[in-house]
């Protein structure tokens, strides 16, 4: 076990790059998530049928191919994903700056995926929303638009909270991918670096790894199940 | 969803339906023309279209032609037998679970009163250690990436000196503890959900707890699952890519070689067409699953019960269902 | 234009497969393997059972052009599959009797320990470490790390043109060239690149995601040859791979054999048939065999 004192920092750093990869992508596949939600039901055909391509096209593909179309289809199409290159955040999340694009291509692939499992969280909570309230909206004249920011959004948040988590959760968990698709450093790729590089044993460094993503899962996990129950009891 | 819909806007009037079709026109103009200019120009600048990559995949008198899809083909068997393996130990071991976590609730409930002190004290540590064991179960295996719960029990069990083998087996284990414990608590919460009096009902009939949950609870959840049930048959078929990480030669693994095997190495296009058939074969799933959800719901209807929603604790575990 | 390069790319591959398809059958016709099962070998010795079974399972890379590539009719070939052949052949083992097992880097010394493969040949670099578990014969041969840039580049020369810090490098995860490569970096985060397979790593240089790819020369080669006039090496190798055979450890009698079935090769000229055949066809210049080691 005593890979796990001696290459504390390697653990250490991999939580905190894998943690600034989720964050960003959770921001990227919420944005995502609910553009696209908005598209599948608003009046406009056309809208409707990219939203509902873009929900089946992500939702039955592996990760793995999504992530391979991100890290070599993104390039053959002539782009280093450097509208991520975002003024502010760069300084406070180093590796976006880079320009190895890599940490750019994990946010678009996580983001991308996970956005179309976001699009349907939030379209359950919509449903979750009794008819009545829009159509009170409706009586009162509050257009598509309104009615869906001060009276349906709202109201579905709530009730999508505890799927977007679940979303979120599985999304965490499929950062481990990033160490295979050319992030240097990232939790897993850090792991699978001492085993196989360095010859440590790997027991021990897998545990390392699972605590570094159980810090993340479990807790937020535990909040879920504690909302969920706070809200079964308001029912 | 489709009474949602409507609700959210009135029926379109003569302006309004100019107006959306306007709209709707500089949409699909906007998307064409994004499809063109962003993707099919520069990918045909590259020269991503040429025969000589497509050809192997889609020309059958191209001299690689049988022999790629002859491969594929081997790829996708070998994905679909881990898949199906995968599956069916996840439902078996995953039954298994949820019935020890809602005997175990049940006996923790139980103060063996009929017992000799010790013996009742001996019993009671058991059951609320087993449960804590249990939980704890789940929560590691529901919180880890299946990636490295594979990972890990490909290294780690040889390593204890477990072998068994064949590759196969050691991706089958990784995505069963996954999966298992997903399917175990997406059928133990559908037993909780159910009406208390089913349970009482059972046990007025004089049935034991675990004949009440067996003959009684989990054929309901089962059925009331069936849907969420078939979404996690997509979530284990799209895992199963997840091989390639430890060698197994599943449909990616194939593609990587087919790839470098070309003289023309040409992965864009290999994982198109691989990524056409893994969408097409789990949209062919998820309508299953509707279908199955839609028959389910009418059925409940001509028998006149009331149509509940799905319990409240279930909209947790059918989104994770739903995903990786 | 068009047509010149389409016909090439025909030939090549009427090429490739037609060495993938006879490749076997050109050497069982050798003078070789028509004796087989007339040879005999000492009681008890790894050889003897070998030969009595009529079977050898040996584990090589089905991911490395040249070396060990699993072709598109589902066998592998390569270099050291050709090696493996030779070995088997000196056994009186024919070539269909022969079981190719995938040994990817991270599981050599695993399967040879537990028996799952007679010999493993997987651009093995012999070292001490793995000495530890595992008994090498040969070398066969002796690669070296070296870097591949696009060719019109002139600004890297060599591993010391990394520690500037500008320049980006791509690898395999956990591979013996990437540990290398790490100790001329600046900052690893910001010059990096680690993928599952080198071919990623040709896409990157390919499209600019990075400067140079960099592992053993041979294997660089072997993309030059596939990607004509696009890239070159950087400069001269700057470690030394000798690649083994391994076995079980103490398995001396075994060792000495397939060291004289090496030097047996070397002089016969079936090395030199089994390179030409192979990643002869990235480096025209065929290597002399390394004198064995018999430690």
């Amino acid at each position: 076990m005593s890979v796990l004192v001696d290459h504390f920092d390697v653990f250490a750093s991999g939580l905190w790059l894998t943690f600034q990869l989720c964050l960003l992508s959770a921001i990227g596949a919420l944005i995502l998530g609910t553009v696209a939600a908005v598209m599948r039901i608003s009046p406009i055909p056309p809208l409707r049928w990219v939203g509902t391509a873009y929900v089946t096209v992500f939702r039955n593909c592996p990760l793995t191919i999504v992530w391979f179309f991100a890290a070599f289809g993104l390039p053959a199409l002539g782009s280093n994903a450097d509208f991520l290159r975002i003024p502010g955040l760069t300084s406070v999340f180093s590796r976006l700056g880079v320009d190895i694009p890599y940490f750019r291509f994990a946010i678009v692939a996580l983001s991308v995926y996970t956005g179309a499992f976001v699009c349907e969280a939030i379209r359950s909570g919509i449903n979750a929303v009794p008819t009545g309230q829009a159509e009170a909206a409706r009586a009162i004249g509050l257009t598509f638009t309104q009615n869906l920011r001060h009276v349906v959004l709202p109201q579905a948040w709530k009730a999508a909270i505890v799927p977007l988590g679940s979303v979120i959760i599985a999304m965490i968990k499929n950062s481990a991918l990033a160490g295979f698709f050319g992030l240097v450093g990232e939790l897993s790729n850090s792991g699978v670096n001492l085993t196989s590089a360095l010859g440590e044993p790997i027991i021990p460094v897998f545990i390392g790894v699972s605590i570094g993503f159980l810090i993340m899962t479990v807790p937020l996990g535990l909040l879920l199940d504690h909302l969920e129950r706070r809200r079964a009891v308001a029912r | 969803m489709k009474d949602q819909q409507t609700v959210l806007y009135d029926a379109p009037g003569p302006r309004a339906r100019r107006v959306t079709l306007i709209v709707s026109v500089i949409v699909v103009l906007a998307v064409v023309a994004g499809a063109y200019f962003l993707v099919y120009r520069p990918l045909d600048e590259q020269g991503q279209f040429s025969m000589d990559l497509w050809g192997p995949l889609i020309d059958p008198d191209n001299e690689v032609f049988s022999q790629v899809w002859a491969r594929l083909r081997d790829g996708f068997v070998a994905t679909l037998t881990a898949a199906a393996l995968a599956i069916v130990s996840s439902l078996i071991f995953g039954t298994a679970l949820a019935v020890l976590r809602i005997q175990l609730k049940a006996l923790n409930k139980r103060k063996f009163s009929g017992l000799a002190a010790p013996a009742a004290i001996a019993l009671r540590t058991l059951s609320w250690f087993l449960s804590i064991v249990s939980r704890f179960f789940v929560e590691i295996f529901r919180g880890l990436p299946v990636v490295i719960t594979i990972f890990f029990v490909a290294s780690a069990l040889p390593e204890l000196g477990v072998d068994l083998g064949d590759i196969l087996w050691y991706l089958v284990i990784g995505l069963t503890l996954y999966n298992m414990v997903v399917i175990g608590e997406i059928l133990r919460s559908g037993m909780e959900g159910l009406p208390g009096g089913q349970r009482e009902a059972a046990e007025a009939m004089g049935l034991s707890s675990f004949q009440t949950t067996r003959m009684i609870l989990l054929p309901q959840a089962f059925r009331i699952m069936l849907p969420a049930l078939i979404s996690q048959l997509v979530v284990v078929l799209k895992d199963t890519s997840l091989g390639f990480i430890i060698s197994y030669e599943e449909v990616l693994r194939v593609s990587g070689q087919i790839i470098q095997a070309l003289p023309e190495p040409n992965p864009i296009q290999v994982y198109a067409v691989v990524g056409a058939i893994y969408i097409l074969v789990n949209y062919a799933l998820s309508k299953l699953a509707e279908y199955v959800q839609r028959r389910l719901a009418r059925g409940r209807k001509t028998a006149a019960l009331p149509a509940e929603q799905p319990p409240a604790a279930l909209a947790a575990e059918i989104e994770p269902a739903a995903k990786v | 234009m068009r047509i010149t390069r389409m016909t090439a790319i025909a030939a090549a591959a009427v090429l490739t497969l037609g060495v993938a398809a006879c490749g076997g059958d050109d050497d069982s016709g050798d003078a070789g393997s028509t004796d087989t099962g007339s040879k005999t070998f000492e009681a008890g010795t790894t050889m003897e059972r070998l030969n009595k079974a009529q079977k050898i399972v040996i584990g090589t890379k089905f991911d490395q052009p040249g070396f060990g590539l699993k072709g598109l009719d589902g066998k592998p070939a390569g270099f050291d599959v050709e090696i493996g052949k030779i070995v088997a052949d000196e056994l009186g083992i024919p070539e269909d009797k022969i079981e190719y097992i995938e040994t990817p880097s991270a599981v050599r010394e695993e399967k040879i320990e537990k028996g799952e493969a007679d010999i493993v040949v997987a651009t093995y670099t012999i070292n001490d470490k793995r000495k530890e578990r595992i008994d090498f014969a040969g070398p066969y041969y002796v690669a070296g790390q070296n870097i591949l840039v696009k060719a019109d580049d002139t600004s890297i020369t060599g591993p010391d043109s990394f520690k500037a810090g500008d320049k980006k490098v791509c690898s395999v995860q956990g591979s013996t060239p990437a540990a290398n490569i790490e100790q001329y970096l600046a900052n690893k985060g910001s010059q990096l690149v680690l993928f599952d397979v080198y071919t990623k790593c040709i896409d990157a240089l390919n499209s600019g995601q990075v400067n140079a790819v960099t592992t053993d020369n041979v294997i660089l080669l072997g993309f030059i040859a596939r990607n004509e006039g696009k890239f070159k090496l950087a400069g001269e190798n700057f470690t030394e791979e000798p690649y083994g055979i391994g076995l079980k450890k103490g398995d001396t009698a075994f060792r000495t054999f397939i060291n004289d079935t090496l030097e047996k090769a070397y002089s016969d000229g079936r090395y030199e048939g089994a390179w030409k055949d192979t990643a002869g066809k990235f480096d025209d210049q065929v290597p002399t065999g390394p004198a064995v080691n018999r430690y």
